[in-house]
């Protein structure tokens, strides 16, 4: 049981570089009055990608910067803003990596157009076994 | 089959083996960058934290000559060796501009007793909100801001003291 302090100061020790003191912004854990706009903000939140957990949406980090970018967008939403404005107001800063919403850039044009691709194959392949059982 | 044909599978492994070595060897660029270079920094006004030194607006930044603006924080390790640096900026004339994000003023005055003090202004950002109007993505980063109010460049991370050469050059385009 020697172990027992260390082991309580490492659950109490904060991360290193992680975090600020200040406590969180007032809109990122908190949800709007108005439950269409709360809806509207949480949509898009779960489409913002965190700047700090890549691969995590703002919804679901716990960074810091998650709970403000939270707090940006719940304002901007409470305040009028459609989804697509805040969107776009953070693709302007960060460029269109920051949304999760694949765009209709050039460079996602194979992502839109697999699925067809993929369809036509299946089709000719149907073809040509059906074609190839009449045959004899 | 034909012969060619059946080395197939072993081609499609060797070729997947090599992508992967090669990703691995050389990874991917998981720095975000601003897409504000070459744009005037976005209108603000940030209040004084510190006592005794004025807070930062963005029409602060616009003064003739080029500015540092280094997005920090008392409560981010990397930034306590990158003062330093900046301070040897400062003493070759440069004026470095702090926003300091999510920051509180005891802290933010201790730390520039321990660590030293080269910042003209210093604004609080204390829920990023600059920050993220700048396009940054954490703490530190620096931008080069001319004497229009255009960002040039941004550095991403601290500025190492083997990179005083490469930001003086930065700033020195950006005159």
């Amino acid at each position: 049981m020697r172990l027992l302090p260390l082991l309580i100061a490492l659950g109490l020790a904060s991360p290193l570089l992680a975090d600020s003191k200040l406590p969180p912004a007032y809109w990122s854990d908190r949800q709007l009055p108005d439950p269409r706009q709360e809806a509207r903000a949480d949509a898009l939140m779960q489409e913002i990608r965190c700047l700090v957990c890549q691969g995590q949406s703002i919804a679901d980090s716990d960074a810091e910067l998650a709970g403000d970018m939270r707090d940006l967008v719940r304002r901007r939403i409470a305040a009028g803003q459609s989804p697509d404005q805040v969107r776009g107001w953070l693709v302007q800063r960060y460029g269109s990596w920051i949304s999760y919403r694949p765009t209709e850039e050039p460079a996602t044009w194979p992502l839109w157009l697999a699925p067809l691709v993929l369809l036509a194959v299946g089709a000719l392949l149907i073809r040509r076994r059906i074609g190839a059982r009449r045959e004899p | 089959m034909s012969r060619v044909l059946r080395f197939a599978p072993l081609a499609i492994l060797v070729l997947l083996i090599a992508g992967l070595v090669w990703r691995l060897a050389t990874p991917v660029d998981t720095d975000v960058h601003s897409r504000l270079e070459g744009q005037p920094v976005p209108a603000f006004a940030l209040p004084a934290i510190v006592p005794g030194k004025p807070g930062l607006s963005s029409t602060d930044l616009a003064s003739g000559r080029p500015r540092l603006l280094n997005v920090f924080a008392s409560w981010c390790v990397p930034c306590v060796t990158e003062v330093g640096v900046l301070r040897q900026l400062q003493a070759r004339g440069i004026t470095v501009d702090g926003v300091a994000v999510r920051d509180r003023a005891p802290d933010l005055s201790a730390f520039l007793a321990r660590n030293g003090d080269p910042y003209e202004r210093i604004g609080s950002d204390p829920e990023s909100r600059v920050q993220i109007d700048l396009g940054s993505s954490g703490v530190p980063e620096s931008f080069v801001v001319d004497g229009r109010g255009i960002i040039r460049y941004q550095h991403i991370g601290p500025i190492e003291a083997s990179e005083v050469p490469m930001i003086l050059a930065e700033l020195e385009k950006a005159k």
